[in-house]
Order: structure tokens, then sequence, then C-alpha cells
């Protein structure tokens, strides 16, 4: 729990060159996360948003480059220490990635299980605090396959924070959620943000979202870091492939259509028939 | 010509490449499988869901052959006049091979497709990620009971399909064919080694076992986050442990009955 600001970053990426096959998903990046704030990390689909939480968490391998988390070198740890820095990280999947076998109650219970000895009395009132804060208390007996989307996710959720980590992921909390669901995890990432001083960083496209929620911004596009501000600061940016992405327009420095041959002789050409 | 070249050159080596890592990745589990055991529940659940879900398959599988080969034996050894060694016969055919590569085939079927579908699809939803996530090792939590529990479902799946493949025999031979029932067990009796056939069977079906599962495994855990790719495993599960049944039985009977 450290709020402090002026104190080093959370989570700091220097020079970070990622690359798959001969393509770059990231071309010497820097981003620099602050403690105890939310921070969103913008872009187009396939810019590789997820892939920078894989390499935050230790999942994936940077080509080059630094990344620390809590001042930790993750590309240079050991198994175990990662494991243990693990332990202090909360991640949110896409479709909340909950153990199918097992209820809603055993899987925030899961880590628990798994790392702490403690007695199945103490287990279980945690794991109802943790449901508690999430809403679902009483879906604590229902399997994931019973759940709907929007559930799976706040189970998930009670899962990530059972831990009490420092820091937590967000990867797309926002994508497929009616807007009941969405404005209930909108409220508990604010709340558990304020309530646990956890060190917030959301992956998503979702600008008009992210709009009230983030304190700071990061916006990828191709490989780079195009901007980065508040909310605020990046409506203002003048940069006419910032203004098309956070307007929302279809057409503009990112085009409309995927690179080509020229329409006409593609349809018209010689080589129609390949 | 050149292409053709670069192809087959690329293919082995990708095939080389997983060959190596399926070792790394076998060595990987059983270093693990001392620690799985000290979780003992988590192995029992999973020879109940590999193991017992197996049982009717296997057990009426040997049901039908035990009953096949006392119709076929009889009448062949009749003609030669050495009816009464069908005992024998149909003993050490099952306990010796019968026995252990049906059932391997058959736990290939059942149990090693739901073991890699499982997992693959663990690895397609992110479960296996999640995992990760939590600071708990897949490979410990998943894997190893599930290996476990496979290699210890298989020999005890195969000694149940021996018993009632003589069960069916007997069947035929005494009920059908009214042979004398000393004859049959007798007979049995005095030619079956214990070690030569009934343990060398069980060592080939634990070997088998190994195999199996741990194809079962490594296909799961290394299939692509797709609908597809989880068919590629569960297909590529079937055809590999199938054919290294047959090859790893072909090196077990050699070692074991040279001139047996």
């Amino acid at each position: 729990m450290n709020t402090e600001s002026g104190e080093a970053s959370a989570i700091s990426i220097r020079n970070l060159v990622f690359e798959r096959g001969d393509r770059a998903i990231f071309d010497h990046v820097d981003v620099e996360i602050p403690r105890g704030r939310i921070t969103a990390i913008m872009g187009p689909s396939g810019t590789g948003k997820t892939t920078l939480l894989g390499l935050v968490t230790g999942r994936l391998h940077p080509s080059s480059g630094d990344i620390r988390v809590g001042g930790l070198p993750v590309q240079s740890l050991r198994t175990h220490e990662l494991y243990a820095l693990r332990m202090r990280m909360g991640v949110l999947f896409q479709n909340g990635a909950l153990l199918t076998e097992l209820s809603a109650f055993e899987n925030v219970a899961f880590p628990l299980r798994e790392h702490t000895d403690l007695s199945e009395s103490m287990i279980h009132s945690l794991v109802l605090m943790k449901l508690q804060a999430v809403g679902l208390r009483g879906a604590a007996d229902l399997m994931p396959a019973e759940l709907s989307g929007g559930m799976a996710r706040r189970v998930a959720l009670a899962r990530a924070i059972v831990m009490d980590p420092e820091f937590i992921f967000y990867d797309e909390p926002f994508t497929g959620l009616d807007p009941i669901s969405m404005s209930a995890i909108v409220r508990l990432i604010r709340s558990l943000h304020k309530t646990l001083g956890l060190t917030t960083v959301i992956v998503s496209h979702d600008v008009d979202i992210l709009e009230h929620l983030a304190d700071d911004s990061y916006l990828f596009s191709e490989g780079k870091v195009v901007a980065r501000g508040t909310p605020d600061e990046l409506r203002k940016n003048r940069s006419r492939w910032v203004q098309q992405f956070i307007g929302g327009m279809a057409d503009g420095p990112v085009p409309f259509h995927y690179p080509s041959r020229e329409y006409d002789e593609e349809l018209l050409g010689e080589d129609q028939w390949r | 010509m050149a292409l053709i070249q670069q192809q087959v050159l690329r293919r082995g080596r990708t095939g080389l490449a997983a060959f190596g890592a399926a070792w790394l990745f076998f060595f990987r589990v059983l270093a693990l499988l001392p620690r799985a055991f000290m979780r003992p529940l988590l192995v029992v659940e999973q020879v109940y869901a590999l193991g017992n879900r197996t049982v009717p398959l296997v057990g009426l599988a040997g049901f039908f052959i035990g009953l096949v080969l006392a119709l076929q034996l009889y009448g062949v050894l009749g003609r030669f006049g050495a009816a009464s060694m069908l005992g024998p016969i149909i003993a050490i055919t099952v306990l010796r091979e019968l026995g252990p590569v049906i059932t391997a085939l058959l736990y290939a079927g059942r149990g090693g497709t739901a073991l890699a579908s499982e997992i693959g699809l663990m690895r397609a939803t992110e479960q296996l990620s999640a995992m990760e996530m939590m600071a708990v090792d897949p490979v410990r939590r998943i894997i190893a009971p599930r290996f476990a529990g496979g290699i210890i479902a298989v020999p005890i799946l195969n000694l149940l399909f021996d018993v009632v493949a003589l069960f069916g025999a007997w069947m035929i031979a005494i009920l059908a064919m009214h042979m004398d029932q000393g004859v049959f067990w007798g007979n049995m009796q005095a030619s079956v080694g214990f070690m030569d056939d009934l343990v060398n069977g069980i060592i080939k079906s634990f070997i088998f076992g190994l195999a199996v599962n741990l194809v079962a495994v490594f296909e799961g855990f290394t299939a692509q986050s797709t609908a597809g790719g989880v068919a590629r495993a569960t297909t590529r599960t079937v055809v590999i442990a199938s054919l290294a049944i047959f090859a790893l039985d072909f090196v077990a009977t050699a070692f074991m009955y040279q001139g047996v």
C-alpha cells in the first residue's frame, strides 16, 4: 500500500523491443506507471496491448530492454522469484479464465489453498468477504458455466484480489458486457483501487469509459507510444492519429482498408483467376 | 527440387524440436511427480476420472475378445487334436500381448483424448495462464496429478481386461463347448508363468501407460489456443500414442521374450 507520489515508478519499462517472427510488436518503447494510480494502456486492436501485460507479468520475454516491476527486473528473475513477484500481482483476464471444474467459491479460494496454510474457516471468511466486495456472495456455489459473462468477470476479480496484491492488471475488462455489468465493473475497479490503494493498469480501447476512470494513459500504435497524458490532455492532442482514435473515426491516418493492391487491378487484372 | 529439400529439412527440424521438447517436458513432469503424490486427493480424483470411467469400455472389450479367442482357437486347436491346450494358449496370448496392447489402445482413445482435450481447452480458455499468474505452476498442479493418475490406472485396467477376457474364454470353452473344467484351468496353471507372463504383461502395460499419458498431456499442454488446435491435439494423441504402443510393444517383447 503505497500511494506517495514522487517515489520511483511502480512499473518502469525502458527501451523495450519485442519481436514476433520478423514483426516488431514493440519498437523501443518507454513506459512509466506511477504507484497507486490508474493507468490506461490504449490502442487499436492488434497493437500488442495484451502482449504488454504478458511482458510485464513475465509470461513473455522481451527481445531487449528492461522491465521493472516494484524495482525487480522481470525478464531476469528466476522462476521462484518471478512467482514470488506474481503473488503481489492480480490479473483479470478478458474472459475471466475461471477454472471450469471449480465453483465460484473454490475459484476464489484457489490461490489461498495453493499458497497458504490457512484454516478452512479462515478461507471461508476471506473468500466470502471478497465475493461480497464484488456483490456475488450469493453466487458462491454456482459453477462457472452457470455464471453470466459479467458475473464470471466479477468472480475472477474477487480471485485476483484475494491475495491482497499491490498491482492489478485488467485485460480488456469492458469487452462484451451489457451496460449494467459494465457499470458494475467500472464501479468495482474504482472502489477496489481506492480501498486497497492498488497500482492499477487497464488495457482497453474503450476511450469513453477510460476518460472517467484513468489518471494517466498511454496510446499505442504500431509498436510505439503515440501519446501520453491525462484523458484531458489526450483530447487536446493535435495529432490526427490521436484525434481519429479518441474520436472513433473509421477513416483517417489509420485507413479503413487493409493495405492491398489497386481495387480495379485486382478485379479486372490478368491474374484475377489465380 | 530445392523447394522439396527445403520443406523436408524444415519439417525434420520442427519434428526434432518437438521430440526434444516432449522429452524435456517428460523430465519436468517426472521431477514433479513426487510432489503430486504429496497431495494424494488430486491424484485419486484423476485415477477415478481416467481409470474408473474407462472400466466399462475395457471390461466389455476384454469380454468379447475372450469370447472370440475361445471360439476361434477351440476349432483350430481341435483340428490338431490340441483342444486341451485352449486354456494356456488363451491365457498366454491375453496376458502377454492382447491385454497390455488393447487396454492401452482403448485407454488412448478414452482417457488419452479426454486428457489432451481437457488440458488443451484449459490452455485455450487461458486457465493455464491464469494459474501461472496466480503463481501456481500448471505443470505441478494440473499436469503431474493427471499423469500420475493415468499411469496408475492403465496397469489396473490391464489386469481387469485379463480377468474378464479369461472369463469370456471360460464361458465359451466350458458352457458352450463343454470342455472339462479341470483341463481348462489345470493346463493353464501348468503352462502360464507368474513372472514371464503376468508380471511381464503388467510391466508392458506400465510402459504403455507412461507413453500414452505423456503424449496426451504433452499434446494438450502444447495445443494451439483455437478450436482447431484442440482438435489436432486430440487426434494427434490417438495417432501418436497408438503408434508408440505398437513400437514399444515390439521393443519390450524383444527384450522380455528372447527364446522364452
